[in-house]
């Protein structure tokens, strides 16, 4: 996929917006700075444990904009239907829609429908994009980030992906999973309003805090040291991923943000997020160093042993988000 | 955790000071090969210890034969292929299933009875089962087996490339230039054949055989237990996975593999033909078995050129002295199947270490 980005893609669309590969494009205006982005979303199974398609194309959008340090205004809504869906499911999609966007405060202002016919989708898809607003004097990006910075994580990992994999009928496989699908905007405003020392941002979705590490290591040239026994996994997640053979560090999350913090605004932080439901179990997990010899992510395993964190690479799961 | 780990640690360092030698312990089992590099366990060891991953991945030590001729039988437009993820993506002369999957009826299954279900809902075609792995899985093969007996379901068979795990070890070290002065003997293996299978072993070589479990305490206890012998000089058959694991193992599996199955002389990767060392359908299942139904042969197949699995399978080298180990041989480009499956030494040495290229 990077490849694909990289090779492919930013060559032929190249504006300097795009270029900087962020969760949000921050577009500069005279007023200030913009922050737009956008997203489409094929989650199969359309409902899970912890929401549904409609919360999920919300949510994604909405935390692209808040980690790039913005205010969320306004989202773009697309649906691609496949002739044949139920309107009663129709509605429920829409109406968690409109819940979801109610609850996060913001917009849909804009959007589209077409129908296409059986077999050209499945059942629904939907593109979203949004416009956010970063309010002056925030200024987040991987050139801030130093030796010595602290990673700190909401919560816990691997919740959202697991979920899915475990609903999906040819798995076959039942538990007590809940996706942690969720509007982070609410806990980023209230820590970039109270707290200075934030550096950076980003929402371990696809690829999970293995990818979002190792874009950190890969973007600042220095290294990113964790501790296994630092990161925050509920036990029923842990056990469905070692069944079915996956590493947590790998699997999505829809409503978790790793921030990189000034040490000394490490602890105001963490005190903040633990104030907010969603950042209940939030956790120091680790820090930037420096590089020896390759930018990499080191993670001290939970006997003291050492070893490397992957970008993830091979086939991704399939339909996620 | 830690205390117990910590005490071993003590001792595996003690034991390793005192020998002086290097000294090689091998483990034969892909989850312990995955579980020693996710915990980063090579890196608490004294320096002159060193883990050697032998042929404990059952994708790893498959013939190339026998991928061309599941291949082969992948063109076939009367059959659908029904094999496990972990096959999926291992090359032949001719591509892979996944390559082939496109134009082909091949299906992922996560157990054998997914099997004999895609024969009963396809009646018009022949299900041919990729019954890949070691006495771990030959126990579903075998009741899928007889439920098609049973059940007078005929359009099913089984391309059995099953493998028994002490032939290949007794075979290693009859090797004139092996290096391995003890095994790790995996878990869930010894949970079906018992921990007793392997004191033959301990017996005619001299070698300590220590069973354990998956958790990193479990395995460094395991480690601790054959640096203790072999300090002491002794080698002694253990199991220190007691929870799960009895002398004589699971009889009602070894019971219905027995009934379906005899072991037979057969090729394993890197270690050509073993005696008695691979599953083989008893006659009374013949109409089952897979190579006599499409007159396949289980000669050995041409190895793939410059690829050294087999090397690796043995203990011989590391996957980073492979000259297309990390360059022309990745996860996402495998030329061996040591780096398809995320239980092969090549695939777990790329993911959680430090050297990438050659």
């Amino acid at each position: 996929m990077d490849d694909l980005i990289r090779q492919h893609i930013l060559p032929s669309l190249k504006n300097d917006a795009l270029d900087e590969l962020g969760d949000s494009a921050r577009l500069k205006l005279a007023s200030g700075s913009l922050c737009f982005t956008t997203d489409s979303y094929v989650v199969k199974p359309l409902f899970f444990n912890g929401g549904d398609i409609g919360k999920l194309a919300v949510c994604g959008t909405v935390n692209d904009l808040a980690v790039a340090g913005s205010k969320p205004v306004a989202l773009a809504l697309s649906l691609i239907i496949e002739d044949g869906l139920e309107m009663e499911l129709l509605d429920k999609i829409l109406a968690s829609i409109g819940q979801t966007a109610r609850k996060t405060g913001i917009d849909i202002v804009t959007g589209d429908t077409k129908t296409v016919e059986t077999g050209a989708a499945d059942r629904i898809f939907i593109n979203t994009a949004g416009i956010g607003v970063r309010p002056a004097g925030v200024d987040l990006g991987f050139e801030k980030i130093a030796v010595g910075d602290k990673i700190i994580i909401n919560g816990t990992i691997g919740d959202h992906g697991m979920t899915i994999i475990s609903q999906r009928e040819e798995m076959k496989f039942q538990s007590q999973l809940k996706s942690d699908c969720a509007s982070l905007a609410g806990l980023i405003r209230e820590l970039l309003e109270n707290t200075d020392g934030i550096k950076f941002m980003r929402d371990p979705t696809r690829g999970g805090l293995a990818a979002t590490l190792n874009e950190i290591a890969r973007s600042t040239a220095m290294s990113v040291k964790i501790r296994e026994t630092d990161i925050p996994v509920r036990p029923a997640v842990q056990t469905a991923a070692d069944m079915l053979g996956f590493d947590v560090l790998t699997i999505a999350n829809e409503g978790k943000f790793v921030a990189v913090v000034s040490p000394e605004f490490a602890d105001d932080c963490l005190r903040i997020c633990r104030n907010n439901k969603l950042g209940k179990d939030a956790k120091i997990i680790g820090e930037v160093v420096e590089t020896l010899d390759v930018p990499l992510v080191e993670i001290e395993t939970q006997i003291g042993g050492k070893r490397i964190v992957q970008m993830p690479y091979g086939r991704e799961l399939p339909r996620i988000c | 955790m830690l205390d117990r780990i910590n005490k071993a640690q003590g001792v595996i360092d003690a034991a390793c000071e005192t020998l002086g030698r290097q000294i090689n312990i091998m483990e034969v089992c892909g989850t312990h090969t995955v579980s020693i590099f996710r915990n980063g366990i090579r890196s608490i060891l004294p320096k002159n210890l060193k883990l050697l991953s032998g042929p404990g991945c059952p994708v790893c030590v498959t013939d190339q034969g026998y991928i061309d001729a599941v291949l082969r039988l992948a063109d076939r437009d009367d059959c659908i292929i029904a094999t496990y993820g972990d096959m999926i993506r291992v090359p032949g002369k001719d591509g892979s299933l996944e390559t082939k999957q496109a134009k082909a009826n091949i299906r992922i299954i996560l157990s054998s009875e997914d099997a004999l279900q895609l024969a009963k809902d396809n009646p018009e075609k022949t299900v041919i089962f990729v019954a890949v792995g070691f006495e771990t899985t030959a126990p579903a093969t075998a009741v899928v087996v007889k439920e098609a007996a049973e059940g007078a379901i005929d359009n099913i068979c089984i391309l059995s490339g099953h493998k028994l795990v002490v032939p290949a070890m007794r075979a290693l070290l009859s090797e004139k230039n092996h290096n391995i002065n003890a095994f790790l003997c995996p878990g869930h293996v010894s949970a079906i054949i018992g921990y007793g299978a392997f004191g033959g072993i301990v017996e005619d070589f001299d070698r300590p055989c220590v069973v354990a479990g998956f958790e990193p305490v479990q395995i460094i206890e395991g480690l601790c237990e054959i640096c203790r012998q072999l300090s002491a000089g002794k080698a002694e058959l253990k199991s220190i996975y007691s929870a799960v694991v009895t002398e004589k193992g699971n009889i009602a599996a070894q019971k219905i593999v027995d009934e379906c199955f005899e072991p037979a002389d057969g090729y394993w990767r890197g270690l050509g033909k073993i005696g008695k060392s691979t599953l083989k359908l008893k006659d009374k299942y013949d109409r089952f078995d897979a190579f006599g139904r499409f007159g396949i042969s289980d000669e050995p197949g041409e190895e793939i050129k410059g690829c050294r699995c087999g090397e690796v399978l043995c203990g011989l080298i590391d996957p980073t002295e492979c000259g297309l180990f990390g360059r022309d041989c990745t996860p996402q480009e495998p030329v061996g199947p040591c780096m398809v499956s995320s239980e092969g030494a090549c695939a777990a040495w790329y993911k959680f270490g430090r050297e990438k290229r050659r």
